[in-house]
């Protein structure tokens, strides 16, 4: 069954990545495909700075802006943002905790492949008669009379790939309760690990209102319900309570695992631990439990009425309180440490005070007397940007750039990353401060062009350098990769040489079974303390054995190639006579592929402890 | 413990559904997942209380017009009844009475059929007699697609049951598939729960006001 330390050939090893249930290989897949989606997103971006370049710009059509628009937003969120942090979540984690894999591994890549035919859905829509154009919001006024199929893409495709991100969710919960090494408490257990956590708890209760609401639009626009139609006896605003009931904890599912991140680093290039490591803790679930407290600041003006204004602007004011408690802790653990600026560290130095400017703004927006004026201008435009971008992906790309080695078992040039940094950094800021002030003089935001002379030409212009300075940051990181895996230099256990938690105690990559012998953990920052105390690596908590390991599988592929049929015959359904079958057909291929994995015993296969005693290059002490 | 080893009455563990690191995971994986339905439902149920009686024009059927409790007591009675032969199946699997348990499984599966046939009976009378239908007001999309997704949950749970039994049919029970036959009655537990509240808030709710 163990096919490692074979040479494969290329159709065999897309094969191999096509079955994989290795939680590393899922990590690489997630990585390719949210890395592909991520640029996509960026050139939809670069398409609406273009076009807002100028005063009267033709570059693209209004319909045409609305559907960039709706892409770049619906993208980045569902297909590039969040299976990013999946690809850390699924290398790292697991390896911090001292597991040989998730809980699931099966499950594991069922939610990547839905994801990834989720997406494609999506994107198809643009060959496929026009992409959704109702925003990444979709209220429902705007997409029951939006003509064509855009709208159904976007609801057919969320809903599919929503599924994986759920799977992913109580995988990912599952793991870390029941999948830790001996030694590892809770309260040991690394940030970004409890980050995680959080954000998989806060993935399963937010993400089944969103299906929820996905399935009332596709029942409206496909099999003639009537919940959001008024006239029916329905009610519009009920789309936009179930979509932020999801929303809001949305943005702390993706802020957290960048929080995360982020506290590794500044641990390891402070070479210090984590200051105030339990009120990290504290403040992540807190912010997870507020974070279901305040959807509603974003229909303050939908008349809800000054007492629900008040409550929810009360809520949201709150969450500042747990943010500025990390904010502080990060400030505490780099104050006295022997710093050392890496690409890692000088993104997680540029994040704090860009974070803090979007979070001073999200305070402005949450006035709900205020946010009448702010609503739906460039200020809410600019304030999301500052804590996504400068927040969440700030994160990720700190994040590739620190968990590269660990990945891939080779480092990323240090020099090019370094340029990255400053063009991003710099292009950022230049991109989205001044849309504050755009905002606050009076620019709607999802306004497809704007007119001469009335004082927004010079900010909309410095917007658009500072765009193509992050694309130009995104393509030299993209030669940095090239260039890196070209050259292919190994690297060791631990490349930053200061390494705390166990991922860095065995080899990059790891052995597909990670630990060879469960490591045995003795406090926080694992993997530090046995350094401290001159050993080279971690003490085994168990004698050398048999160790079992699952089987690959091709069902998680079938089981959502089904769904992506079925989802075309649910569009097609009204217009076509395949519609139905095809509806029916891809639900069956769904189900039969659900019956063989449930009938079919999978009882994974087992690495002979001779086998492991002859692969002294792998698996390293522990 | 291994999940191939063979039983007697006598080494059978206590809770055979956690006995393994698999049945764990999947233990704690499927409340999580419940956990997940319920918010599922939840949302459901407010949008049905958003939308109750919401109808374009007043020849419309609202709730007090449809429902007749003397059939919804019947279909109660019945749900309540097989979430009541599946603990006696559990209770069977527990002590390794593989016989008895798929006895009282089979019992659960006729008695959810039956339940199921009773809500096709009332979706049928509802759309001729009163042509409330899934397209008829907004008060009928969100009253068919919240007692509609809990009967889909019952479908799928009597599938899921009855792939169990005919495929463990000749093999008895070990460590591999005991845990799935108690999610299964898990699953079956919850499907309940939510018919209690459908009995509730849709049935005894829409009777009074």
């Amino acid at each position: 069954m163990s096919t490692y330390a074979q040479k494969k050939g290329f159709g065999a090893t897309i094969w191999d990545y096509m079955t994989t249930v290795d939680h590393k290989k899922i990590a690489i897949l997630y990585l390719i495909a949210g890395g592909i989606f991520f640029i996509l997103g960026g050139l939809e971006a670069m398409f609406i700075r273009i076009q807002l370049a100028v005063p009267d710009n033709n570059f693209v059509s209004a319909g045409l802006y609305n559907e960039i628009l709706t892409m770049h937003g619906t993208t980045m969120i569902f297909l590039a943002a969040m299976p990013l942090l999946f690809a850390f979540m699924n290398a790292i984690m697991p390896l911090q905790i001292g597991a040989r894999d998730v809980a699931f591994p099966f499950l594991n890549s069922l939610g990547f492949w839905l994801f990834f035919f989720g997406g494609l859905f999506l994107n198809l829509s643009w060959f496929l008669g026009g992409a959704p154009d109702a925003g990444w919001t979709s209220y429902a006024s705007l997409s029951l009379d939006s003509a064509g199929h855009g709208i159904d893409f976007y609801a057919l495709g969320l809903q599919i790939s929503g599924a994986g991100t759920l799977i992913g969710g109580i995988n990912f919960l599952v793991t870390i309760i029941n999948m830790r090494a001996p030694g590892m408490t809770y309260m040991r257990m690394p940030l970004f690990t409890w980050s995680t956590f959080v954000a998989s708890a806060l993935i399963l209760f937010a993400f089944p209102p969103l299906t929820i609401g996905l399935f009332f639009m596709i029942f409206d626009r496909m099999f003639g319900s009537n919940f959001f139609d008024p006239a029916m006896g329905g009610n519009t605003v009920l789309w936009e309570h179930l979509f932020w009931i999801f929303g809001h904890p949305e943005v702390y599912i993706l802020i957290l695992p960048a929080f995360g991140i982020f506290s590794e680093i500044f641990a390891t290039f402070s070479r210090k631990r984590l200051f105030g490591y339990s009120s990290m803790v504290f403040a992540t679930v807190l912010i997870g439990f507020l974070g279901f407290m305040v959807w509603a600041h974003h229909m303050f003006t939908t008349g809800m009425g000054p007492i629900a204004n008040a409550i929810f602007a009360v809520a949201t004011m709150a969450i500042a309180v747990p943010t500025g408690i990390k904010i502080f802790n990060w400030l505490f653990t780099m104050w006295g440490g022997s710093i050392k600026f890496t690409t890692p560290m000088l993104w997680a130095v540029a994040f704090i005070p860009s974070f803090v400017a979007g979070g001073v703004t999200g305070v402005m927006l949450a006035t709900a007397a205020a946010d009448y004026q702010y609503h739906d201008s460039y200020f809410v435009v600019a304030h999301f940007h500052y804590v996504i971008v400068g927040g969440v992906v700030f994160a990720l790309l700190a994040g590739t750039h620190f968990y590269w080695p660990k990945m891939f078992g080779t480092m990323l040039n240090e020099f090019l990353g370094k340029i990255t940094f400053w063009l991003f950094l710099i292009g950022f800021h230049l991109t989205f401060f001044i849309q504050h002030f755009l905002g606050l003089m009076g620019m709607p935001r999802r306004i497809f062009t704007f007119l001469p002379d009335q004082g927004l030409e010079t900010g909309n212009l410095i917007s658009t350098v500072g765009a193509v300075l992050m694309a130009v940051a995104v393509i030299v990181l993209l030669i940095n990769i090239v260039i890196t895996s070209v050259k292919n230099e190994r690297v060791g256990n631990d490349p930053w040489e200061d390494g705390r938690t166990l991922e860095w105690s065995i080899p990059s990559p790891p052995p597909f079974y990670n630990f060879k012998q469960l490591p045995l953990v003795r406090g926080l920052d694992a993997y530090w303390l046995e350094k401290v105390e001159g050993k080279k690596g971690m003490t085994p908590a168990e004698p050398l054995g048999d160790i079992h390991m699952p089987n690959n599988s091709i069902l998680p592929v079938v089981m959502s190639l089904g769904l992506f049929i079925a989802a075309f015959g649910a569009m097609y359904r009204t217009e076509h006579a395949w519609g139905l079958p095809v509806l029916i057909g891809g639900m069956l291929i769904t189900l039969l592929a659900m019956f063989a994995r449930s009938v079919k015993d999978d009882h994974g296969f087992h690495i002979h402890k001779e086998d492991l005693e002859n692969d002294d290059d792998k698996g390293g002490k522990a | 413990m291994q999940a191939e080893e063979k039983f007697t009455y006598e080494t059978w563990p206590a809770s055979p559904e956690k006995a393994t690191l698999e049945a764990k995971n999947k233990f704690l994986g499927f409340w999580l997942f419940l956990g997940g339905e319920t918010v599922l439902f939840a949302s459901l149920f407010a949008t049905y209380l958003a939308l109750k009686d919401k109808v374009p024009n007043a020849e419309q059927a609202l709730a007090k017009d449809l429902f007749e409790l003397p059939l919804v007591f019947v279909m109660t009675m019945l749900l309540l009844t097989s979430s009541l032969t599946s603990v006696y199946a559990m209770y069977h699997m527990k002590n390794y009475d593989f016989k008895k348990m798929q006895l009282w499984l089979g019992i659960t599966v006729l008695l959810g059929l039956s339940f199921l046939g009773f809500e096709i009976y009332e979706f049928n009378h509802y759309v001729h007699e009163f042509h409330h239908t899934f397209s008829s007001s907004a008060f009928g999309s969100a009253f068919y697609t919240l007692v509609g997704f809990h009967g889909a949950h019952v479908a799928l749970g009597l599938l899921w049951i009855t792939t169990l039994m005919v495929r463990n049919a000749k093999r008895g029970l070990s460590l591999y598939n005991a845990p799935k036959f108690y999610l299964a009655s898990l699953y079956w537990h919850f499907i309940d729960v939510v018919w209690v509240f459908i009995f509730t808030v849709v049935y005894l709710m829409g009777m009074v006001g």
